[in-house]
């Protein structure tokens, strides 16, 4: 999957990924067309399928919303790429199957524009504008689960039908 | 083999394990699982969608209208009836909507949560119990749906990060002040995945609602929770309010902590948080010549009774600034009722201020003092996050209840003594 960079800075919140005042509905593409508004009024616009959200450290601090997540997934946004996550927002994008990348190297180096190539089985990203090429370590437990049964929803469902 | 820390111990009994260690995977059976009028609906649609039909126990799940309600809007309105049409149809026993009020303030007050328990809740402020010794925590509504499905969470057992408060309280600080400090000096990820362990002289010197607002604000830091020691404080509050047994716990003595870090509080004077982060704490006479616009007394960080006490004692004879709007928010209707009967609520009116209902209201930019493109607030609220209580280009400065009065008074960021 290729994609895009978008990028931001440290501890980018849920409040302005999805801000409050659009939290009166749970409808996934209402959400996607706020999504950013108050970080960056010119994402939605800008934004294409399988683009790759880049930023630094403590993505997705504060509210619990779920709406942030989904919002950043109904935009089309292929994976979200951090220095490190907020850990609700953590277990919110594993759950909701908007797969996220803690790799510091690769949010580093990562420029607005710059084309993504990432492959989460094999657990790399190549930056196709650089020509570099980044490991990053699979998950573990019960993430790592979650991940293989498609999300929370399917695990569970599998669970209680069992 | 080392001792285990508070968090270890809830986890470890929550999990029925005889001992658990920072990275273990466990599955821990809940105590209670929360959700909100905003998280709710979310959380109701993924439980449809596991397959689920009923609530893993209609006791244990609680649903409580506080974000938009009293309903500002017809969306706000529908929401909180597909949570309350759900409760219905469950039987949820701990649906509150009328006689009701702030989340956090409310299930600890009516017993709903106790000490011991393991608790989930769909609003990253659930980690607000750990002040009488649960384990809580926040998470999305799809977390919040599996809890309510299964009565089970799994979890990363965190490193603890332990916080040692020593020393006499100056005049006007509290647990407020001693939260926005710690977050000053370790910043908004310095307790990231981690628990953070409160204890010292000053601590145990904390009543009950300075210990919920330090816990309240452990997610400000990044934290998994925030727990305190349980002490004979804590022993008096739960047993007024518990009609089931609880179970009381100590961090050993030979725990091992990922971080110490030991403060003297005798040397913190009343802290303000500027925009946009929390850990932009500093001591309020830093802040001399900013002027505000609104000050809010409220949310579930300090919209206790104890709070609106002290913001009373220092409006007390005293008038709120021209041309500045001073909101005071109870945190429920017992404490709203409580307030009327003292004379608080008078006092507020008297004084200039505005007494709402309880509502989270405007701590997230939702209804009752949403601020204007360039407007200023001082609140007693947990985030000041662009944008968090209205424009994108307002602001939003956190301090204790007892600032927030005073600069209401004053119309510009002061500490009680300035007046």
């Amino acid at each position: 999957m290729t994609g895009r960079v978008h990028k931001y800075g440290d501890h980018v919140d849920t409040d302005v990924i999805i801000p409050a005042r659009y939290l009166s509905t749970s409808d996934s593409a209402e959400l996607a067309k706020h999504c950013m508004e108050d970080l960056d009024a010119e994402f939605v616009g800008r934004v294409q399928p399988g683009d790759v959200i880049v930023a630094g450290v403590n993505f997705g601090c504060g509210s619990s919303r779920e709406h942030a997540p989904i919002a950043i997934k109904a935009c089309g946004v292929s994976s979200v790429v951090a220095r490190s996550f907020a850990r609700i927002f953590y277990r919110n994008a594993l759950n909701i199957g908007l797969p996220i990348i803690e790799c510091a190297a690769l949010a580093d180096e990562a420029q607005a524009g710059d084309e993504l190539a990432v492959d989460l089985e094999a657990g790399t990203a190549r930056n196709l504008t650089r020509g570099t090429e980044f490991a990053f370590p699979p998950l573990v437990g019960p993430a790592a689960d979650l991940v293989a049964a498609g999300g929370l929803v399917p695990l569970v469902r599998a669970r209680l039908a069992g | 083999m080392a001792g285990m820390t508070l968090t270890e111990k809830l986890l470890a009994h929550a999990a029925g394990r005889d001992g658990v260690r920072p990275g273990d995977f466990v599955t821990a059976k809940l105590s209670c699982v929360l959700a909100n009028d905003i998280t709710a609906p979310i959380a109701i649609r993924e439980f449809r969608k596991m397959g689920a039909e009923r609530v893993f126990d209609a006791g244990k799940v609680a649903l409580v209208a506080d974000h938009s309600t009293p309903n500002k809007d017809i969306a706000a309105a529908t929401q909180t009836k597909t949570m309350r049409d759900f409760a219905r149809e469950q039987g949820i026993l701990h649906y509150y909507e009328t006689e009701a009020g702030i989340e956090h303030i409310l299930l600890p007050d009516k017993g709903i949560v106790l000490s011991g328990d393991c608790v989930i809740g769909a609003d990253s402020h659930t980690c607000t119990y750990g002040a009488i010794t649960a384990f809580s925590t926040g998470v999305g509504s799809s977390d919040c749906a599996a809890g309510m499905a299964t009565g089970e969470c799994w979890f990363r057992v965190p490193e603890t990060l332990r916080f040692v408060f020593e020393g006499a309280l100056q005049q006007w600080v509290g647990g407020k002040d001693l939260i926005l400090y710690t977050i000053g000096q370790i910043g908004v990820d310095g307790a990231l995945y981690r628990a953070m362990e409160f204890a010292g002289s000053a601590i145990h010197a904390l009543d009950m609602a300075g210990r919920f607002t330090m816990c309240n604000m452990a997610i400000e830091a990044g934290g998994k929770n925030g727990v305190m020691p349980f002490d004979e404080k804590t022993r008096a509050y739960v047993d007024a309010r518990a009609t089931r047994a609880y179970t009381v716990f100590a961090a050993d003595a030979d725990a091992e902590y990922a971080e110490v870090y030991e403060w003297d509080a005798s040397g913190i004077e009343p802290q303000v948080a500027a925009p946009f982060l929390p850990s932009n704490a500093r001591g309020v006479s830093e802040f001399a010549d900013t002027v505000i616009d609104q000050a809010v007394v409220g949310a579930c960080t300090n919209g206790r009774i104890e709070d609106l006490r002290e913001a009373a004692k220092v409006l007390q004879g005293r008038k709120v600034a021209r041309g500045v709007r001073c909101i005071v928010i109870p945190g429920t209707h017992e404490i709203h009722l409580q307030a009327t009967r003292e004379g608080l609520v008078e006092l507020f009116l008297e004084a200039g201020a505005m007494v709402s209902t309880p509502t989270c209201g405007p701590c997230l930019g939702g209804h009752m003092g949403i601020l204007a493109a360039g407007e200023r607030a001082v609140a007693t609220t947990n985030r000041n996050f662009v944008g968090r209580m209205g424009h994108p280009e307002s602001e939003v400065y956190l301090a204790s209840p007892a600032v927030a009065a005073a600069s209401a008074v004053t119309g510009r960021i002061c500490s009680p003594t300035a007046l």
